[in-house]
């Protein structure tokens, strides 16, 4: 079953003086998040992740489409009990101390005063804030007020997660930790449904990405199946006994080559022509040393496919 | 229910925590003693004269107090942020609101009670007389304080913190003109005039209505049937602009 259900979703912002004017942050946008994954959601700034989050919780209505968080609509406010949300570079109310405002949250969420103790000690420990437990949140760093925001949106134990560029203004150890809680959670069965622009963080750890351009999805997938075999593959090969630089039919195959020494480096776009070049180093007389292939990162395949729709406007 | 009460909590501790309150409070009860070296000042009437400063007192740092803080309530909260994570939880729009109002009411009236305890120590201290009418006149204070913030509410819905807070204040302003109003209504010969006065007087709150200082501070006592009358006004008029408040905020985008 799927924990988020979304159909030909489409926002429209008015604009100019009079709002004739319509700016189109999300054109048709289609996914689904299974229950129980890590879904990353992957986009260049303006992309229209954070509008899906809002219609998603009901803080803005779509122009048009569908959507469904938990088999519920989109804004159903039952449903928020079960969901938990950080926003994008988050602002708290500045008067409240971290033990406080985690209190504030879980009554909101219909917590019984003794189960809001439990969690805020809980997770107060979990994102390491134990010890800033009864400072004020405008004395808190910005990495700490990112873990304060986490442990917000988890303090009722919500079945799914929608974390809104989490790891952004994190150094790495944040990152690490943050990571580190959203793979816990999936360990225990909840959906998390994150939205960067890190991309080796949701390589890392998604079970699932989409990638999102101009409102629209322009792919979606596992990673592995995402970043397939031969879709932007280079092969790299290592050889001694002879300068590639000065082999005119090498200098052709190769994209890239750099010698070192005995070691003669050289880079291949594809597996295609691999036998080509293992030929002709034997014919002038070398040795082959190694042959890796690199498979294309996630990174490539975003960049393609944001230039690819920037060249469709 | 439960909701509206967590917001409302954290409304009035927010409040407890802003500088604005104890500036205020601190200036009113300055206020209150001035009036009493004022009342000695004078050879006449020293008692009236105490009274009627100290209840204006009373009254101004309650609008302002309904003003300033009630046009911050919303607009705070989206400016900042914070209505992501509070909208994202399972309590309803209309909820929200009532919470942020109630809590805004709690801290004028904690406010309220601190500057009547300051003022009637002050008539003590100076053996003035301290008779029902001055509680009276406190209890439709504190009603107009519960329209004005309520003003202040719904402007804060759909306009910026300044536009909000000049809103209201320019309908506190006319809200205890009416009579005047309907005064030119009757007066002019300018069908326009006569139509834009005369619907304004319908369209503001008659703040008059809960005026009863000046009777209050010669100590004359007003009928339970018109203080009856006079808040129900007060508080039908309040909860219009809720709920006016309430309809705008469910269209929202945030």
């Amino acid at each position: 079953m799927d924990a988020v259900r979304v159909e030909g979703l489409t926002k429209q912002f008015r604009s100019g003086w009079l709002g004739h004017a319509t700016v189109t942050a999300l054109d048709g946008l289609s996914l689904s998040v299974r229950k129980g994954e890590i879904y990353g959601f992957l986009g260049p700034n303006g992309a229209g992740k954070t509008t899906t989050f809002k219609i998603l919780l009901g803080l803005m209505r779509p122009t048009g489409g569908r959507a469904e968080i938990l088999g519920r609509p989109a804004g159903d406010v039952e449903v928020r009990a079960r969901v938990g949300f950080l926003p994008e570079a988050p602002y708290f109310y500045d008067y409240l101390t971290a033990e406080e405002f985690l209190t504030f949250y879980g009554q909101l969420a219909g917590l019984a005063k003794a189960e809001v103790a439990k969690r805020v000690e809980r997770l107060l420990e979990m994102v390491g804030l134990t010890e800033a437990r009864h400072r004020q949140l405008r004395k808190l760093s910005r990495g700490m007020l990112q873990r304060v925001g986490l442990a917000q949106a988890l303090i009722h134990d919500p079945e799914l997660v929608l974390l809104d560029e989490p790891m952004s203004g994190l150094d790495p150890g944040g990152r690490i930790q943050i990571r580190n809680i959203i793979l816990g959670l999936r360990d225990q069965g909840k959906t998390v449904f994150f939205s960067s622009h890190i991309i080796p963080d949701v390589e890392m750890i998604c079970d699932r990405v989409g990638i999102v351009v101009r409102g629209k999805l322009v792919a979606s997938g596992r990673v592995e199946e995402l970043i397939k075999p031969g879709h932007t593959q280079s092969i790299e090969v290592i050889c001694q006994g002879i300068k590639a630089d000065d082999i005119p039919a090498i200098r052709s195959l190769a994209s890239r080559i750099v010698q070192r020494e005995r070691n003669c480096l050289m880079i291949l776009p594809g597996v295609e022509r691999l036998d080509d070049l293992l030929g002709m180093i034997k014919a002038h007389g070398g040795t082959l040393v190694a042959v890796t292939p690199y498979k294309g990162s996630l990174e490539e395949l975003f960049l393609q496919q944001a230039s690819e729709s920037d060249r469709k406007v | 229910m439960w909701p509206i009460v967590v917001i409302a909590l954290n409304t009035f501790r927010e409040n407890l925590r802003d500088k604005i309150l104890y500036n205020l409070l601190f200036f009113a009860l300055l206020l209150i003693a001035a009036s009493v070296l004022l009342g000695n000042l004078t050879i006449a009437e020293q008692n009236k004269i105490m009274t009627d400063m100290g209840l204006a007192v009373i009254n101004l740092v309650g609008v302002l107090l309904a003003i300033f803080v009630g046009i911050g309530l919303v607009s705070k909260e989206l400016d900042r942020r914070t209505i992501y994570t509070i909208m994202a939880r399972p309590l309803s729009r209309v909820q929200f609101i009532l919470g942020k109002y109630v809590g805004l009411t709690l801290t004028l009236m904690v406010n309220l009670s601190i500057m009547l305890v300051g003022f009637l120590a002050a008539l003590w201290i100076n053996r003035a007389p301290i008779h029902a009418a001055l509680l009276q006149a406190i209890g439709l204070v504190f009603i107009e304080l519960l329209l004005v913030t309520a003003l202040a509410l719904m402007f804060s819905t759909f306009s910026s913190s300044t536009l909000s807070a000049m809103m209201t204040l320019g309908l506190y302003v006319i809200g205890h003109l009416t009579a005047d109003l309907k005064g030119i209504a009757e007066k002019t010969n300018s069908e326009g005039i006569k139509a834009v006065m005369t619907g304004l007087y319908y369209l503001c709150p008659n703040l008059e209505m809960l005026n009863m200082k000046g009777q209050a501070a010669a100590g004359l006592t007003v009928a339970p049937s018109y203080l009856l009358i006079a808040s129900a006004y007060g508080l039908l008029y309040a909860a219009l602009a809720i709920t006016i408040a309430c309809v705008i905020f469910q269209r929202r985008d945030f």
